[in-house]
């Protein structure tokens, strides 16, 4: 056999095999922060309706709903375990440091940003069980859209939320952390998967740069929206 | 005339691999522009042998930038701060009177330190003992034009060949992978028929030798390339990605 018997598993544990999972997973998980941020401006939609019926629709999508879950899932946890497991290499691989170290820049890609991921990634993973034991886990309130359909009043619940200045300031910095994480990781992931070219590298990386700002940025206009409107609300319970 | 200077080191010794270590600090008053790095180094070992104390030990073999043998992290970079410089090619015009330059060794679990500035290498001659070599029949030479390869494919290759095996790249690396060492090795032979029969092997074993060395994995910070003094491109571990998928498929 040419790889000389090499398991597929035994591969994916490789230092080459591991990046290409972090990659997969990272542009995975970067596509499904980019919909949830488009799909959390539709609060700010001139239909009172537009945020519960998007999340409604999601809700309505049954299996395919558990199935895309349990996708995100396996992806966060690749993502996590080989993320944690390359920085604990890391340490090991040099166990006396320097005592100056400077980087050269150009063409270094080493960045505040580079250097932080496992602390930005650790910092959204905590991040991430306070968000959905605060949203997909939090009270369940219920209203009646326009179109007479009685569904999840989670638009309420953000409204709620976001008054509050612990919400209204804390996932700013966090989503701010997370354009951070991808300002490395959207480029990174495409040398990952050896998907560049040393022509379209500085391209590939503004675009990544871009991307990430895109990202924090819009996902900073609703928490500060509701906090900064303090619209009074009342949320209903279901009867 | 060439410009008289006084040069102020902080040089790492350490007597043997489990010796404590630490910098010591130094002053060169004989040091003038036109001395490379390692000849400041030489007047300072000079200057200590006349004193009866332990001349510094470091690396070094061809002076010219080729044979990889010298590598010092200088003023906290590999090689010191000139670009796609050997630190034997480094000159103290780069600096000014009175200036004071930090020097330590490489500093990686899989290039444990021998003595002072010296660390052991041979991580990297298993490495290429994996796979990076190719099948040659012995005889005659074979007449050259044989094989035909497209200029630009030689042109590549021959980039990714320049590699000179200092280890600059594990050095310099914040997580002392030596990716760019291996994939420079293994682009460089994926380019070329003559590297074809054991192309997917080679890629598998080289990078497993280099797990099994210690070196820490990629995190694509490129800090590698900038201090490569044969300024190897990345690139090359991107390729090495892809030969590594098409090993894993082709299985
Ligand atoms: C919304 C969540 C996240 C997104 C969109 C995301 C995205 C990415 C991307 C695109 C990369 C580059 C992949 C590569 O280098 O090949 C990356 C790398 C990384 N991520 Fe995340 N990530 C997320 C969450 C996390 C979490 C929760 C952790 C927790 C440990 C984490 C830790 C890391 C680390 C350590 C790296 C660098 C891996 C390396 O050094 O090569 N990430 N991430
Ligand atoms: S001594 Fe040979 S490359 Fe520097």
């Amino acid at each position: 056999m040419s790889n000389r018997g090499k398991s597929l598993i035994a591969a994916f544990r490789s230092p080459v095999g591991k990046k290409v999972l972090t990659g997969l997973t990272g542009l995975g998980l970067t596509l499904f922060v980019l919909i949830h941020m488009l799909g959390n401006l539709s609060y700010l939609s001139s239909d009172p309706d537009a945020y519960n019926n998007y999340a409604d629709t999601l809700l309505n999508l049954g299996p395919v709903l558990y199935i895309i879950e349990l996708g995100l899932v396996a992806f966060f946890v690749i993502h996590i375990v080989i993320g944690i497991n390359i920085y604990r290499r890391k340490r090991k691989a040099r166990a006396v440091g320097y005592t100056q170290y400077k980087s050269v820049g150009q063409p270094s890609r080493l960045t505040i940003s580079s250097k932080t991921m496992i602390f930005t990634g650790i910092i959204i993973m905590v991040f991430l069980v306070f968000h959905l034991l605060s949203f997909k886990y939090g009270t369940y309130y219920e209203t009646t859209t326009a179109d007479g359909a009685v569904v999840r009043d989670l638009k309420c619940l953000m409204t709620e939320k976001f008054q509050q200045p612990l919400y209204a300031f804390g996932y700013p910095i966090v989503v701010i952390l997370l354009g951070f994480h991808l300002r490395h990781g959207i480029w990174s992931a495409f040398q990952s998967l050896g998907a560049t070219k040393p022509r379209l590298t500085p391209m590939i990386y503004t675009i990544g740069v871009i991307l990430a700002v895109l990202i924090a940025v819009g996902f900073l206009f609703v928490p500060l929206y509701i906090f900064f409107s303090q619209e009074s609300f009342s949320c209903v319970l279901p009867s | 005339m060439a410009k008289n200077m006084t040069i102020h080191l902080k040089v790492w010794r350490q007597a043997g691999p489990e010796a404590p270590g630490r910098l010591v600090d130094y002053t060169v008053k004989e040091a003038n522009e036109h001395m490379s790095f390692l000849e400041l180094l030489d007047v300072l070992n000079e200057q200590l042998i006349k004193e009866e104390a332990e001349p510094i030990e470091f690396d070094n073999d061809c002076r010219e930038g080729i044979c990889g043998s010298c590598g010092l992290m200088v003023g906290g970079t590999a090689h010191g701060p000139q670009p796609r410089t050997a630190v034997c090619q480094l000159h103290m015009r780069h600096y000014n009177d009175g200036d004071t330059i930090v020097v330590e060794p490489w500093r990686a679990a899989a290039f444990p330190l021998i003595k002072d500035l010296v660390v052991d290498r041979t991580a990297f001659d298993r490495i290429v003992a994996a796979g990076g070599y190719i099948s040659a029949t012995t005889g005659g030479a074979a007449d050259a034009n044989a094989l035909p390869i497209a200029k630009e494919k030689a042109d590549a290759a021959m980039d990714f060949a320049s590699c000179i095996g200092c280890g600059a790249c594990v050095a310099a690396c914040p997580n002392s992978s030596a990716s760019l060492f291996t994939a420079a090795k293994i682009a460089h032979l994926a380019l070329l028929p003559q590297g074809h029969p054991e192309r997917t092997r080679r890629v598998v074993n080289m990078v497993d030798q280099m797990e099994k060395e210690g070196f820490g994995d990629c995190s694509n910070h490129a800090e590698c390339e900038a201090v490569c003094p044969k300024g190897i491109s990345i690139a090359g571990i991107a390729t090495m990605r892809r030969e590594y998928m098409k090993a894993m498929l082709s299985s």
